[in-house]
């Protein structure tokens, strides 16, 4: 907002001054004509005139500078335009001074300084618009050098306005000096065309054009301006002169220098545009190639972009993609070329035994050309192939074609590796995240799987008078299998579970599932333990995949005759505590693991077995990472040192008796960072 | 880490295991087995002299043999475990389920029963 109230301030500035130049001139003019010594002093147009060149100068440079959407064509445009309403104003005059004729009117030195001083201010006004535009040409890339060069001619130009305001006649050789220097920085500046090579085609013959007028534009304004002045010059040296005015004719020269160097640099850019432009085109592409890891979804569309890309590059006729999943999976893309043609080649080459990379046994891109020859009924001529490589791994052949012979250059070949080059890396890319993504995925899973197993642990445990009874588990980051439960059967009957699943993760904590369903099934009426087993046994050979297996120890505590009934599949022996002899010892028995014989025989390989329980007795469940716990130097918590252990805690409560038992456990492998399960269940009877 | 070397010997594909199987390594010795099974050995010896350690998976991978072994009248001896790993064999009830020998030579005695 505010660079347009001043540039508005700046075109009002500009016509008072030219108002003010226009009578300022004729009045003096008209005193000298009739010798009479003029009411104003002869220098006062001079400055005037030097006022109203300043004020349009930044009138200019606020409107083209600041100007941020303008292109070059545009910039041009407006050269041209301003050159346009120029000619078309002074046409006009011309006009009128024709149809009035050769009248005393015409002749009168007044009515010929009014049309040269309105000519005056369109040759000023055009060549300010001129300047303007051609700075932000000269200056589109920049560097420090020119911009000094730029700053001193700017400002030399604007100084030397001083010394045209007043007529220093010592300094009249100042003159030609000044003048000689500002054409010279002004030819050198002139050099200055690279805007020209960022045209494309079409915008560059609109140049042409924009140009070529102008710079007519320019000559008619000059031969009108220097006509004018020298017929009034014939009557009156007393006039705004402007062909010895430095700041103008160094102007005129740079801007007539500067448009016919441009008009002829297009010209001649303008057989090797289709270069750069697709240059650029490459450029552009192998920005999309990159980009395309961050916006593609599937991989897919980065085989797309390659194909696509690759083929406006080097134009080609047809292309395809050959992708290899794997070593029996194919997948072709194509383009402009039909899946039977590009098997026809590729079976082609095949069986001509070329060893190129079509049959991936290359590292080296190849140019094919000379075995298509002997292809019939194909259009294509020249073929270039290149392997694609994601983790050095060749994924895939690109295969680009022409229809006419040896059309593809050392350039191509270049550009299209280094595309699938990077189309390489992109696919890696994706890849990864992918992979990234899928972990993440699996460790959403495992978290659910582990709220799932701590669920289906029991957070209250069966009470009762003869027994005091705790429980403990804890698992690693990867989840368990460890199961605990207790269920009350009647009165005097209680049935306690241990078992460990096999494997780890979101499986073992569905098998620990379908082992509590089977627990709560079976465990509801009183049967014998070994029963219990053969049961839950012939239940879970339906679920348990090959491999898997649960080992589990079943216990039924009768309170009223004091004995306890037990099976064990395949679990640690449990650890008893006898009070009476202040030891304790595994009981060892014969009992293979549930899952592990997958017929009617596994009741041979069970076993039930009863013992009597006294007050002060001892019973310790627990599952392998327990015994198997490794300290420092790998060596096993062991059986000996539960026992020991177990043996220090007469008179411990089992709550007492599980923590003891927990910190030995931390103290020896000497981390808290677990790498099994640890469950303990602790029976002290009273 | 597990090193697993087969070699034959009599006419049984005798696989030793070297050091120790868990749920990863486990499945090198799933191969190795079905690979010896697949070369048509009806006589596989296991020699697990040099096995430290064996966990709930590896062993698992011994019981899946079990049945396809009975099936197709193969069999597979292991022997010179250490007690540590015969302990963790015998706790689960895979001894009574698979042929365990001493060494060797008891091994060998025991493959060649009718």
């Amino acid at each position: 907002m505010r660079s347009k109230a001043i540039s508005r301030i700046l075109f009002s500035v500009g016509v008072i001054t030219w108002l003010a130049l226009l009578f300022t001139d004729i009045s003096i003019l008209l005193s000298s004509v009739n010798t009479i010594k003029p009411d104003l002093p002869v220098w006062l147009p001079g400055i005037i005139l030097n006022l109203f060149i300043v004020s349009l100068f930044y009138y200019y440079k606020i409107k083209i500078e600041r100007d941020e959407v303008l292109n070059f064509v545009d910039l041009l445009w407006r050269v041209f335009a301003t050159g346009l309403i120029a000619t078309v104003i002074s046409l006009g005059l011309r006009l009128i001074e024709y149809l009035l004729g050769d009248t005393t009117l015409t002749r009168h030195i007044v009515f010929r300084d009014l049309v040269y001083i309105i000519n005056l201010g369109l040759m000023i006004g055009f060549l300010m618009m001129a300047f303007a535009a051609w700075k932000r040409l000269i200056l589109y890339q920049k560097s420090k050098w020119l911009l000094r060069l730029w700053a001193f001619f700017e400002i030399g130009l604007l100084i030397s306005l001083v010394y045209n305001s007043f007529k220093f006649p010592l300094v009249e050789w100042l003159y030609g000096t000044l003048l000689g220097v500002f054409v010279v920085v002004g030819l050198v500046l002139s050099g200055n065309m690279k805007w020209v090579a960022f045209l494309n085609f079409r915008q560059k013959w609109t140049s042409l054009l924009l140009l070529l007028l102008t710079v007519f534009y320019l000559l008619y304004i000059f031969y009108t301006n220097s006509s004018l002045s020298e017929s009034i010059g014939n009557s009156s040296p007393y006039f705004t002169e402007y062909r010895y005015h430095v700041f103008i004719l160094s102007l005129i020269v740079f801007v007539t220098i500067y448009s016919i160097f441009s008009f002829l640099v297009i010209l001649f850019n303008l057989p090797t545009t289709s270069v750069f432009e697709q240059k650029l085109e490459e450029v552009v592409n192998f920005q999309r190639i990159s980009q395309s890891i961050q916006t593609e979804q599937s991989e897919e569309s980065v085989y797309n972009i390659l194909l696509e890309t690759s083929v406006s590059s080097v134009f080609a006729d047809a292309a395809w993609l050959e992708i290899n999943s794997n070593a029996h999976e194919h997948k072709i893309f194509t383009y402009k070329i039909t899946d039977k043609e590009s098997y026809d080649i590729i079976n082609h080459l095949k069986s001509q035994n070329v060893k190129g990379v079509l049959d991936q046994g290359s590292e080296k891109t190849k140019n094919l050309s000379k075995h298509l020859a002997s292809l019939k009924g194909s259009r294509f001529r020249s073929i270039l192939a290149f392997p694609i490589y994601v983790k050095g791994q060749n994924i895939g052949t690109l295969a680009l074609l022409k229809e006419l012979p040896e059309s593809f250059n050392r350039e191509m070949t270049k550009i299209v590796s280094t595309f699938s080059n990077q189309a390489g890396i992109s696919i890696e890319n994706f890849r990864l995240m992918e992979e990234a993504l899928q972990n993440e995925r699996y460790k959403e899973e495992l978290k659910i799987a582990k709220m799932v197993q701590k669920s289906l642990l029991p957070t209250i445990l069966e009470q009762d008078q003869d027994f005091d009874i705790a429980a403990f588990s804890e698992s690693a980051d990867e989840v368990g299998g460890d199961y605990y439960d207790t269920l009350r059967i009647d009165k005097h009957l209680i049935s306690i579970i241990i078992a460990d699943v096999s494997g780890k993760g979101t499986t073992a904590a569905f098998h620990m599932s379908q082992m509590k369903g089977i627990f709560h099934s079976l465990a509801q009426r009183d049967i014998e333990p070994s029963e219990f087993m053969v049961q839950a046994n012939q239940a879970l050979v339906y679920c348990l995949e090959r491999g898997s297996f649960i080992s589990a120890t079943y216990f039924i505590i009768n309170t009223q005759t004091k004995t306890i009934r037990y099976a064990r599949a395949g679990h640690c022996p449990v650890l008893y505590y006898c009070a009476d002899s202040r030891s304790s010892q595994y009981l060892k028995d014969k009992g293979v693991a549930l899952g592990m014989v997958r017929n009617k025989t596994y009741s041979s390989f069970i076993q039930s077995n009863v013992f009597q329980y006294k007050p002060g007795d001892i019973m310790v469940l627990y599952t392998d990472g327990v015994t198997e716990a490794k300290d420092g130097k790998g060596e096993e918590f062991g059986y000996d040192r539960l026992l020991s252990i177990i043996n220090e805690a007469d008179g411990m409560s089992p709550s007492e008796i599980q923590n003891h038992l927990i910190n030995k456990l931390y103290e020896f492998s000497g981390t808290s960072n677990i790498d099994d399960d640890y469950t303990t269940m602790i029976v002290k009877f009273k | 880490m597990i090193h697993i070397k087969r070699l034959q010997e009599d006419g049984a594909d005798v696989i030793a295991l070297i050091g120790e199987i868990d749920a990863s390594s486990s499945i090198e010795l799933d191969l190795s087995i079905a690979k010896s099974v697949g070369e048509g050995f009806k006589k596989i010896l296991v020699d697990c002299s040099a096995l430290e350690y064996i966990s709930s998976a590896g062993l698992g991978v011994f019981m899946s043999y079990i049945e396809e072994f009975k099936d197709r009248n193969i069999k597979m001896v292991l022997f010179g475990m250490s007690d540590k790993v015969a302990n963790t064999f015998s706790i689960l009830g895979l001894n009574e389920l698979l042929q365990i020998g001493k060494d060797k030579s008891q091994a060998k005695q025991l493959i060649n029963e009718v």
